[in-house]
């Protein structure tokens, strides 16, 4: 059957994203909190943190890119703080990560240690999401063929 | 033998990210708890129908509802506030102090979430009268902290108003067996944990039928 095979490559992927360490236990928690009434839970908290993620990577590249004579630390380790906790929230674990490092050089006033950390956050990001929607990808043809989703 | 019909609590909850006011919605629901959700410490005090501070006197005569709210902010009753500690403008931790500041509403439980493990923060919160300390991401095995504190709380209310109602607790802490009937099926998850031996507490919601023998 297609949504047994569909099942067992969404187990696959899942598990080794896991493993890879840019998903933590929290995406898992999250997908518990689906049911018959709201299958499109996950999906839908998880967009939330793409655009919230968004915003705050662009903003941080705004402000790091205003000349390195002048940076708002106060402002850019509010911003990391507010993406750490929105990652951590949908169990973007590499990201979270990341904006401690981020907010640790924004402490210590270091400038081209948070530029490295923003570069790095540009690439987790993207691949997070990639990653990501992979599984919400699979998950949909999973429904669309009448296959059961963890958490239902 | 006695049959009490549970109402079903009603949990107030105060976070700036939508990201978890949607996630801990989902959780509460799941848990079979009503839920509001506010984006800030000031519509949280709205909600509960705490104004400002002048017409705070003006308002407690109006004041009829067992819960000491407001009649016309308040309708529903809130059982429980729980609330992010790190929010622009009041934070979560001076609306704990605005809410066991004001005699109507100071019996509601506090609980405050913060994803920062920072020990004088707990300990500055607990000595406010919060009465739990819950670090985000907040997960589903949290959710059962949040029924004792309701069920205290109600006893309080009760024991100040000389009500002759047995109060909740009490019941469900009776050595006689406890049988737990009628629930939907898509809480399985939880029924699992409710129907567990160690954990006999009856569940509350509109669906739910505690029977006593």
């Amino acid at each position: 059957m297609e949504a047994r095979l569909l099942q067992r490559e969404l187990m696959e992927l899942t598990a080794r994203v896991l493993e890879e360490g840019v998903l933590d236990k929290q995406f898992l928690e999250i997908q518990t909190l689906r049911d018959e009434d709201n299958p499109n839970f996950p999906a839908e908290v998880v967009a939330l943190f793409f655009e919230d993620a968004q915003k705050l990577i662009n903003e941080l590249t705004k402000a790091l890119q205003q000349g390195q004579n002048y940076v708002d630390f106060g402002k850019i380790g509010a911003d990391a703080h507010q993406l750490k906790g929105s990652s951590a929230s949908v169990g973007a674990k590499r990201i979270t990560d990341l904006c401690i490092a981020f907010r640790g050089f924004c402490d210590q006033l270091n400038v081209e240690g948070c530029c490295g950390c923003l570069q790095q956050l540009h690439y987790e990001f993207s691949l997070t999401k990639n990653k990501l929607e992979s599984i919400f990808k699979l998950e949909k043809q999973i429904l669309a063929g009448g296959g059961m989703l963890p958490g239902m | 033998m006695t049959i009490v019909a549970e109402p079903q609590f009603h949990v107030l909850a105060v976070d700036d990210s939508i990201i978890d006011r949607k996630l801990i919605e989902r959780l509460l629901k799941t848990s079979s708890f009503q839920v509001t959700t506010v984006d800030s410490g000031s519509k949280a005090l709205e909600f509960l129908g705490l104004v400002e501070q002048e017409e705070e006197e003006q308002q407690q005569q109006q004041t009829s509802s067992t819960s000491g709210l407001s009649s016309y902010h308040q309708e529903i009753e809130v059982n429980l506030v729980i609330t992010d500690y790190c929010m622009p403008g009041m934070t979560g931790y001076d609306l704990l102090k605005k809410i066991k500041e004001s005699s109507s509403l100071k019996n509601i439980p506090v609980i405050i979430m913060s994803s920062e493990n920072a020990p004088s923060r707990i300990s500055r919160c607990l000595e406010e009268g919060a009465d739990e300390f819950l670090l985000k991401p907040v997960k589903l095995s949290d959710m059962k902290k949040l029924r004792p504190h309701i069920l205290k709380g109600k006893c309080k209310d009760q024991q100040k108003q000389h009500q002759k109602i047995t109060c909740s607790i009490d019941i469900t802490a009776a050595p006689s067996p406890t049988l737990v009937a009628g629930s939907a099926s898509k809480r399985k998850s939880m029924e699992d944990d409710t129907l567990a031996p160690q954990r006999t507490r009856a569940r509350f919601s509109s669906e739910t039928l505690t029977v006593i023998i």
